[in-house]
């Protein structure tokens, strides 16, 4: 049996049945609101040529890359310090655990308050919703870490910070990338939340005004395609970094 | 060979603190007595096998021996020197997972050598890499490698920082076993070349037989030296000859065990 084809046709395929059943079920409802496939493509088109489109990604994957790149960062390091050193572990995850569960939703209104309507209300938003995924995955990666690594290092003399860059690291990134690639996920997700409120660009803001300023369910549904499909993407960059040979030993199947 | 003490063992006794114990800690806590009053010699160059039952305490005895695990009582002196924790000189093989999975071939042998010149470094690693039979796999990475591949890594890792000692901790349990018979003839014409102190852990009585110059018999925990069996018998050794039977079997008598049920007595074979 042949595989080569199936991881494009059989997407594809569904793909179809997806549309084709959208476009049904829109026709049959008689909705003058909710928009067809069709529809959505000419918004699409509407917005390329508004010269929107572009701006409103840009601007989207900005505020994406500035928060999550200071989440890894700082989440990177700080994980790992906080799972290597017993006591920092002991004074600070608790508190750790506290701000964890607290939607990056329900810090809007603070955000709000203490950076105002521009973009370092959604950035720091994006930073605290990626921070807790990218620290915990250190953190658990240098608890799990296989003793006899360690022992077989510092049979060599490694020890200390020598210890830390060449054997804690290393061993530990297979675990960081998975919680980059969810904190990425999380950032993208925060982001259209964070735009609808607090900023006037964005693929967020897109969404919102359209409703808003008129009720172009076109432009909402458009502005939804294009969330996930660039949701898709960043998350494949990131699934391609899985395959770097120093982790992809971690990444066994 | 030479006569010198090389690792002395003395008057050891490791126990362990009772992670289920009542109270906290303090003298309250209670402890699991691991190993007792262990005594014993190795003089430089020996190959020696520490063999007894599962759990009995020879994969301990040799941590605290290594350095990597303090004794409550007592100490290892090696060259007169006490042992305080793990040392370059003395290069500890495990039975899994020794080899770093995101270093490639090369640069897990080359890894005790980082503080030489980078031409040396390189000669040294393709050197070892040779010696272990890994001729073309240098730039392979472990998850490729079979689970013989593995270990000969990490042995030509050991070897490649020019150790005094090899400290081996059942290095071929988790291999199949035609390779473990091939490891074992390759791991004792390394020895003889290369001359270290070996002190290799087993549960195997077989493969004790085969490769030590002395057995040393650990009983069950708390686990103290139960006899020392001598092997003056040339390499490579034929596990079918009665001399090797009756040693294998002196072993097995030392252990306090009869695996194969035999009911006449060790003379009447060794007469046959």
């Amino acid at each position: 049996m042949r595989h080569r084809h199936q991881p494009f046709t059989y997407p594809l395929i569904v793909g179809l049945i997806f549309v084709a059943t959208w476009h049904v079920g829109v026709s049959l409802s008689g909705s003058a609101i909710f928009p067809t496939p069709v529809q959505v493509v000419k918004a699409l088109g509407e917005l390329i040529q508004r010269g929107d489109l572009f701006k409103y990604v840009v601007a989207s994957l900005f505020r994406v890359a500035v928060g999550f790149s200071l989440a890894v960062v700082i989440g990177v390091p700080l994980g790992l310090l906080v799972g290597w050193m017993v006591p920092a572990f002991h004074a600070l995850n608790p508190a750790i655990q506290v701000l964890r569960p607290i939607s990056p939703i329900a810090w809007i209104p603070v955000s709000i308050l203490w950076f105002g309507v521009n973009d370092l209300a959604p950035i720091f938003l994006i930073f605290l919703a990626s921070l807790f995924p990218i620290m915990t995955s250190a953190m658990a990666a240098v608890q799990s870490i296989n003793l006899t690594h360690l022992r077989a290092a510092q049979n060599f003399g490694v020890r200390g910070f020598g210890l830390f860059q060449q054997v804690i690291f290393p061993a530990s990134l297979p675990q960081i990338i998975t919680g980059v690639r969810l904190a990425l996920g999380v950032a993208w997700l925060v982001v259209v939340a964070a735009e609808m409120i607090a900023v006037n660009s964005g693929l967020g803001f897109l969404i919102i005004d359209a409703r808003n300023a008129g009720m172009r369910y076109d432009l909402v549904v458009a502005g939804m395609v294009l969330i996930g499909l660039i949701g898709l993407v960043l998350d494949l960059m990131v699934r391609r970094l899985e395959r770097m040979e120093d982790v992809r030993w971690g990444f066994n199947r | 060979m030479g006569n010198r003490k090389k690792i002395w063992v003395q008057d050891l006794w490791v126990n362990f603190a009772d992670s289920s114990a009542q109270d906290g800690g303090g003298d309250k806590g209670s402890v699991i007595p691991v190993l007792e009053n262990v005594n014993l010699q190795i003089k430089e160059g020996e190959f020696v096998c520490l063999v007894g039952p599962s759990g009995c305490g020879k994969s301990t005895l040799l941590n605290v021996i290594s350095g990597f695990l303090k004794a409550t009582q007592g100490q290892v002196l090696i060259d007169g020197n006490p042992v305080t924790g793990p040392d370059p000189r003395r290069v500890f093989i495990f039975q899994e997972n020794g080899v770093f999975p995101w270093l490639t071939v090369e640069d897990n042998i080359g890894f005790g050598l980082l503080k030489k010149p980078v031409k040396e470094r390189r000669e040294l690693v393709a050197y070892y890499i040779e010696m272990v039979g890994l001729k073309g796999f240098g730039k392979a990475y472990p998850r490729q490698l079979s689970g013989g591949m593995k270990q000969r890594v990490e042995i030509a890792r050991a070897l490649a920082a020019s150790p005094d000692v090899l400290y081996m901790d059942e290095p071929f349990g988790a291999l199949d076993f035609l390779t473990r018979l091939r490891m074992r003839s390759e791991l004792i014409e390394i020895w003889q070349r290369e001359k270290k102190t070996v002190i290799f852990v087993t549960h195997d009585v077989d493969e004790s037989v085969q490769l030590a110059e002395r057995v040393v018999v650990m009983s069950q925990r708390p686990a103290t030296i139960a006899s020392i069996i001598e092997v003056r018998q040339p390499y490579p050794r034929h596990p079918d000859t009665p001399a090797y039977l009756d040693l294998r079997d002196q072993v097995f008598e030392a252990m306090g065990i009869n695996p194969f049920k035999r009911t006449y007595s060790r003379e009447a074979v060794s007469r046959v």
